[in-house]
């Protein structure tokens, strides 16, 4: 892995010459985007550079726990990331737990069992290993999870009286609930399956471009691709599967009720 | 019978009996209360109709079990069988609204709630549907109905309230008294 090729910050610059040139368009046709592309951009390289700090540290010391806690931190953002993209929410403590609680359980449990059986780093818990692995499983996830939200919260609501029909009909919560789950759980998948059907035709992911940048063997980078996508996509399964049927049975109650009072308002 | 002025609670009334707000008070038919039985059996003996009927799939058909029983109540609310190819999508508020009638029967239901039944329709499909709601009055079954129209109520109530503040009061006394749904609270 000796023979990849060291950046100088002067090629970054060079690469912001683009990010100058896109801005130039946005003034031209007054786009009004420029301000932001800018912001963004700055925004991206300080996140960039702090994380590389913090790994470099995090690397160092090589402490369980103190992976843990990082991961956990993660874990907080991307839950952030899900309450966010919801139109609808379920109020109060609901809200944020039920997606930020499903996509950890999920990642940390898909993340656990790659860590002490298929990659086996020296110790398991290697930050090299673990972070990375559970960031992209995270990311997945977190996107599978919000979609999925967003579609039962909106889907219930707007066909409340679909669903209260099926309920009128004597049907239990979940039976009458059961079309509208299937929806979002599809909403949820969908991104994993366009992302895996897509794989090697129309996009090379990034993690392997990187191995492959830094002169791994494309063969070998392919291995890890697939493990990951695998991973993912069970961790994807799990999050969106908890997360839709834990705020389904939260949308209603013991007595066959549609709860949606129980959404923000 | 129930009327009373929009918005005074009729259709919520309803609603609470088969428990779909949360609601207090206790709730019987004849001996039973309702927090004794799982709330989709409930809802099953006691079927409510409300003024606009929900649907989850494009077909109607997809919205019945067919049976004989349920073609027989179709023809005497004046739908065709073929109603059941038909979309969703194109049907006209009155067949919207018989069909959730049709649905609500075909359950068998031992009492009834009506949220104006026949709002989107006209004389003659009145008519028919009033037919079917007395026939059912004949089998025993119990129905509390809401309807704005007067001379409706004094064609089909055996007695009629308004419902005014939160409070049902009796309109008039007339024959008989029905068993079956009794609210308190």
């Amino acid at each position: 892995m000796a023979d990849y090729i060291l950046l100088s910050y002067w090629d970054l610059a060079l690469g912001a010459i683009f990010i100058l040139l896109n801005g130039a368009i946005s003034i031209a046709f007054r786009l009004g985007l420029a301000k932001k592309l800018f912001i963004v951009t700055f925004r991206m390289v300080v996140q960039l550079s702090i994380v590389a700090l913090l790994l470099k540290g995090i690397f160092t010391i090589s402490n369980p726990w103190i992976t843990l806690l990082v991961a956990l931190i993660m874990v907080l953002f991307a839950g952030r990331e899900i309450y966010a993209r919801q139109e609808k929410k379920l109020a109060g403590f609901w809200g944020f737990s039920i997606g930020a609680g499903s996509m950890m359980v999920a990642g940390m449990l898909v993340t656990l069992i790659a860590l002490t059986t298929q990659i086996q780093p020296d110790p398991w818990f290697k930050p090299q290993f673990a972070l990375p692995l559970f960031g992209m499983i995270l990311g997945n996830t977190m996107t599978g999870v919000s979609l999925a939200l967003d579609n039962l919260t909106t889907t219930l609501k707007r066909e409340q009286k679909a669903v209260e029909a099926l309920l009128l009909l004597g049907k239990t919560r979940f039976q009458a609930m059961l079309p509208f789950i299937r929806i979002a759980l599809r909403a949820g998948f969908m991104p994993i399956i366009n992302a895996m059907a897509a794989m090697g035709i129309v996009s090379l992911p990034g993690m392997m471009t990187g191995q492959i940048l830094s002169g791994v063997d494309p063969a070998e980078a392919v291995k890890y691709q697939i493990l990951i996508l695998l991973l993912t996509a069970g961790a994807t399964g799990l999050g969106v599967i908890s997360a839709t049927l834990l705020s389904a049975y939260r949308l209603s109650d013991n007595r066959d009720r549609l709860r949606l009072d129980r959404l923000k308002k | 019978m129930i009327s009373g002025s929009s918005g005074a609670g009729k259709s919520l009334f309803l609603r609470a009996i088969v428990d779909l707000d949360v609601n207090e008070g206790e709730v019987f038919f004849g001996d039973i209360e309702r927090n004794v039985i799982a709330a989709h059996i409930w809802r099953s003996l006691v079927a409510f109709v409300p003024a606009q009927t929900g649907w989850w799939a494009d077909k109607v058909g997809d919205h019945f079990e067919q049976s004989e029983l349920v073609d027989e109540i179709l023809l005497k609310v004046g739908l065709p069988l073929e109603v059941f190819d038909w979309q969703v999508s194109r049907l006209s508020s009155g067949e919207m609204q018989r069909l959730g009638l049709v649905r609500a029967l075909a359950l068998k239901p031992k009492f009834l709630l009506l949220d104006e039944p026949t709002s989107a329709l006209d004389k003659k499909t009145t008519n028919m549907i009033e037919v079917l709601i007395k026939e059912q009055l004949d089998n025993g079954v119990g129905i509390i109905m809401i309807s704005h129209d007067d001379e409706q109520v004094k064609r089909l109530a055996n007695r009629s309230f308004i419902l005014e503040n939160g409070e049902l009061k009796p309109q008039k006394s007339s024959r008989g008294s029905k068993k079956g749904g009794r609210k308190n609270g």
